[in-house]
């Protein structure tokens, strides 16, 4: 969100910020999460007599898959300084459109392509609110989380449907063929690949960065902000559908509340991954890596069978850090400047 | 750019060569003894999953599980998420997989979405044991607190008693898709059809958050102002009913609570005539009930054929019995005992 | 004040003409459902109906008025909720292990406890210069994690909270629940207090205009380490207030009241950008939202439809704030001879 900041510093050249070309300060953010994915795996695998065994990998995708790939639209939405609160809700609303056209004996693929479309009316709706009207994106995209969570509610209530065709739900057990990465990890890795190469190779990436630096330039410029805002926020919800038929499948069941809570920890996996919450700053490559971490972390501490608690606790340290240290090194400059010039002459 | 680029080469291989470590397996090898005289294998390890890690309590079945396993020579392993939802609980079954557990014993979340992962664990050798809330997946034992059809009469009757058989009821509940309470209120409503005179009018759902409870209570009453009984199956529903009723003494003489509390939650309200009765049974013997059944499958000295025996330690024999209707095989740990000014103040759970 | 806040300070309160319509527009909701649901069922207007009405939303009104001061400087707090869950808990810890403790202790510990998290959050924000989105949304993980470790699986039950002190949770005076006036006074205080001391109106152009804001020399630092302060401290109340409500709690007290507190800030009218809003309207909000969710029971709808109209009402409120917005923008701009930015 680009107008949510505290005051920024004193206009004094000294204190100044310094003002990073955005990739170099990607980089940066990337080279250490990948020290800290290094210290991640030498950690769990020291610390775990079960992290280096052929499932693991697996089981972290399982877990994973979903919540990475709701990770990806949201990195290019709060990339142009927005915000999408509702991706866990569009997830159970998907899955659960799909669970209950099935029961009504639709045919599998159909239900699926309509939870699709769904999740594109939902994205829509997000972003017509959002560009059209001009609706703070954090507060709308909240309404949208408990408008849809309710919708799968209506639609479901306290029911759960089941039987899906063993050829689709064998993805919440079996990896892919020869391969211990599960499948919503490899549609995942294939997604990334694309936004990747669209945000950093395309005049469409360049204009997302655009916009999240300088939205009125970008405007200026010619880039059309609405339109892309828009369309983005239609992505989001059908790859949060996407997210929500695989969630489905994984588990051979629908229910409204599926991916209840979900959005704080993809908030968090995509901050952590770099992207700057002011917009103008991330990249795919920083969020995959925050994923990587993140499920690691999460797989070794329950394998030490540490607290879910205070992995909790382990993640917003995480989060804490990861933000504090880039800018404490000009945090204290600034703090020594300061008590530098109250020292009488 | 070429920077990033690198970067990302680096990432790349990061990642290839991790799944290159990964695809060497670590065997572990299995430590547990031979059976003892009573059957059951010395140093066994048995994954207790409760709903979530906090709720108090599945901490006191646990408890109750770690004391079973600790008279056997075994280990519990407690381990579960923080969110009350079958995604928080699979990361726990896959690290009972990992660890070679001989069994597990998990409160489900969710009636089928744990069948999957609990699937994958069966096939590895480990034995599924559930209890509180039961799943809809094959190949397993529930435990149950008590048998879910006198559950849901029982809690009818009692109330029943105290409204004189007639008049409007109502059902506090929790979540709406909790599976021990559809089932319970399930049987509830086929009991009522004993009650003529009786009218279930309205189910509500408190989620087990004391705010949304109390909300749905008030709009319950103002709902159904001629209410005479409430039914909460829920520590938190009748627990949060109970404090509203005994502030408010004119409601409650209109309208009798009862429901499944905790004696040491409930004991106030019964010293102040708010509740007059309900009932419960002691989650420690449940877990306790649940450790020896997991450790008996996990020995063989008892399988999931209907009729098969073991012994629960100070709790004396139990029978499984066979699979009835959507449940599976299931032992019954003992008929809920009823709560009242008589006894409440005995029990310390 | 210097020459440049004063002017557009006192602009933007020109128009709460039309700001004001803005809180009357809700309490106008607020009557319209409630009279609606009386019309269906006359048990809504009960007078325990009504108290209901205005201790269930007592807890989310005080929270708001927190978050109101927060989200006028163009931050957010997403950490009230496990300030409310660590803050219940430590207070009847304490009385289980001191069974003679005056209730007034208790508030005051509570609101201790939410203090200390509070400045916490407020000096990581201002002097890291990081975002209080995920300053806060650390501090919800972090703050129920360290919750949960001191709880342990345990909770406190009714017998170990003292009557006096739990006697704050239901009785009335002169038929008015006491939780509702003590959130009420809170209100009507910081209410005054924003309308009024200079500092607090700080708040506002720090929100509405942080370079201008910074330019007049307004310690921006301070105030907000301030605002995050009584957020944290009203909230730590706030976990007091629900031990005495609810007379019991354990390790998932207060879990995800963050998304309603800020849902009830946005439906009373406070910008989610900053630098407009009234705590009154944050109160009458979360009113409107409890007051919903009771009608929708009173009326016999389905629960299953509570989440679905609790979304359709956020949008709703949403769009129509950012309708009132614009019109104030406009009539700003053409009052006064437009002074605009070049």
């Amino acid at each position: 969100m680009s107008d949510t900041q505290t005051a920024p510093p004193a206009v004094s050249a000294v204190d100044a910020p310094h003002r990073e070309l955005p990739w170099r300060s990607a980089l940066r953010w990337e080279s250490g999460l990948v020290i800290v994915l290094i210290a991640t795996l030498i950690f769990a695998g020291t610390q775990s007599s079960d992290f280096f065994t052929q499932s693991t990998m697996f089981y972290i995708g399982l877990n994973m898959g979903e919540i990475a790939i709701m990770a990806l639209p949201l990195t290019l939405i709060v990339m142009t300084g927005e915000i999408d609160l509702s991706v866990a809700s569009m997830l159970g609303l998907a899955g659960t459109i799909m669970g209950y056209l099935f029961e009504h004996h639709w045919n599998i693929y159909l239900a699926m392509a309509a939870a699709l479309v769904v999740g594109a009316v939902g994205g829509a709706l997000n972003g017509a609110l959002i560009t059209r009207l001009g609706l703070p994106s954090i507060a709308v995209t909240i309404g949208t989380l408990t408008l849809f969570r309710g919708l799968a509610e209506v639609i479901l209530g306290n029911s759960t449907v089941g039987g899906y065709p063993l050829s689709l739900t064998k993805i919440g057990v079996v990896p892919i063929q020869g391969t211990q990465i599960s499948y919503s990890v490899a549609i995942f890795l294939g997604l990334a690949v694309i936004c990747a190469i669209v945000l950093h190779a395309t005049p469409l990436g360049r204009s997302i960065f655009a916009i999240g630096l300088q939205s009125e330039a970008a405007h200026f410029a010619g880039i059309r902000v609405g339109r892309i805002k828009f369309w983005l926020y239609v992505l989001s919800g059908v790859l949060c559908a996407l997210a929500g038929i695989l969630f489905t499948l994984k588990n051979a069941s629908a229910r409204f509340d599926a991916g209840t809570g979900l959005e704080l920890n993809v908030v968090a996996i995509v901050l952590l991954g770099g992207v700057s919450i002011f917009g103008g700053r991330g990249s795919i490559v920083g969020v995959v890596l925050s994923v990587v971490i993140v499920g690691c972390l999460q797989q070794a501490l329950t394998q030490m069978h540490v607290d879910a608690q205070v992995q909790n606790i382990v993640l917003g340290g995480l989060l804490l850090v990861s933000v504090i240290v880039p800018n404490g090194g000009e945090a204290i400059r600034r703090i020594r400047a300061r008590t530098r010039r109250r020292v009488p002459a | 750019m070429v920077q990033l680029r690198r970067v990302a080469v680096l990432a790349t291989a990061l990642t290839v060569g991790l799944t290159a470590a990964c695809s060497s397996t670590t065997k572990k090898t299995s430590d547990t003894g031979s059976p003892t005289a009573t059957g059951v294998k010395k140093g066994l390890t048995v994954y207790f999953i409760p709903k979530d890690t906090q709720n108090p309590y599945e901490v006191i079945a646990d408890n109750g599980g770690k004391t079973a396993l600790e008279e056997l020579g075994g280990k519990v392993v407690v381990s579960s998420g923080t969110a009350d939802t079958a995604a928080a609980q699979i990361p726990s079954i896959q690290a009972a997989i990992q660890a070679h557990a001989d069994a597990i014993v998990i409160a489900g979340n969710d009636p089928s979405s744990l069948c999957p992962s609990l699937g994958q664990a069966y096939n590895a050798g480990i034995k599924i044991v559930s209890f509180d809330s039961d799943v809809q997946c094959p190949n397993h034992l529930f435990i149950n607190q008590a048998d879910t059809k006198q559950i849901g009469t029982s809690e009818v009757d009692l109330l029943a008693k105290q409204i004189g058989s007639a008049g409007d009821i109502a059902i506090l509940s929790a979540a709406a898709t909790a599976t021990n309470q559809n089932s319970w209120i399930g049987y509830m409503k086929e009991q009522l059809k004993n009650y003529p005179n009786m009218h279930l009018v309205k189910t509500v759902y408190g989620n087990d958050d004391p705010a949304t409870s109390l909300t749905v209570l008030q709009g319950l009453l103002s709902a159904y102002p001629n209410l005479k009984g409430i039914i909460s199956p829920t520590t938190v529903g009748i627990s949060t009913a109970a404090q509203y009723l005994s502030t408010h003494k004119d409601i409650a003489k209109k309208v009798t609570l009862t429901g499944l509390g905790l004696p040491s939650q409930m004991k106030p309200y019964i010293h102040d005539g708010t509740v007059k009765a309900f009932e419960l049974w002691n989650p420690s013997n449940l877990g306790y009930l649940a450790g020896y059944a997991a450790a008996a499958l996990a020995s063989g000295s008892a399988s999931l054929s209907a009729g098969t025996k073991f012994k629960a330690g100070k709790l004396g024999e139990y029978t499984v019995l066979p699979a009835a209707g959507s449940t599976g095989p299931s032992v019954v740990l003992g008929p809920p005992t009823v709560f009242d000014s008589s006894n409440v103040d005995q029990f310390n759970f | 004040m210097t020459v440049i806040t004063a002017p557009l300070v006192r602009r933007m309160f020109r128009a709460e003409g039309l700001l004001r319509a803005r809180e009357l527009g809700i309490v106008v909701a607020i009557v319209v459902v409630f009279v609606a649901t009386t019309i269906n069922n006359h048990a809504f207007a009960d007078a325990h109906s009504v108290q209901q009405l205005l201790t269930g939303a007592s807890l989310i009104a005080l929270l708001a008025v927190g978050e109101t001061l927060v989200i006028v400087t163009r931050n957010v707090d997403l950490s009230v909720g496990s300030v409310v869950g660590l803050s219940a808990y430590v207070v009847g810890d304490v009385f289980v292990k001191h069974p003679h403790t005056p209730a007034f202790v208790g508030f005051v510990i509570g609101t201790l406890i939410g203090a200390v998290v509070g400045v916490i959050n407020g000096l990581i924000t201002t002097i890291a210069r990081v975002p209080s989105l995920v300053v806060t949304l650390a501090s919800l993980y972090i703050v129920r994690g360290i919750d949960a470790r001191i709880v342990n699986g345990k909770r406190i039950d009714p017998v170990n909270v003292p009557r006096p002190f739990t006697e704050v949770g239901y009785k009335t005076v002169l038929g008015i629940p006491w939780l509702a006036v003590i959130v009420a006074l809170v209100v009507l205080i910081v209410g005054y207090a924003m309308r009024t001391f200079r500092s607090a109106r700080d708040l506002y152009a720090i929100g509405s205009n942080p370079e201008a804001a910074a330019l007049a020399g307004v310690p921006a630092g301070r105030r907000i380490v301030s605002a995050f302060t009584i957020s944290g401290a009203l909230a730590g109340f706030g976990g007091a207030l629900f031990l005495a409500e609810f007379a019991t709690v354990d390790a998932t007290g207060g879990t995800g009241y963050e998304l309603s507190v800020i849902a009830a800030v946005v439906v009373g009218g406070v910008a989610i950008f900053g630098g407009s809003g009234t705590v009154f309207g944050a109160a009458l909000g979360a009113l409107l939202l409890n007051t919903i969710n009771q009608a929708l029971v009173a009326s016999r709808i389905s629960s299953f439809w509570n989440q679905a109209v609790a979304g359709a009402l956020l949008l709703a409120a949403i769009a129509f704030d950012r309708w009132v917005g614009l019109r104030v923008a406009r009539r700003m701009q053409t009052a006064e001879g437009a002074h605009r930015d070049v």
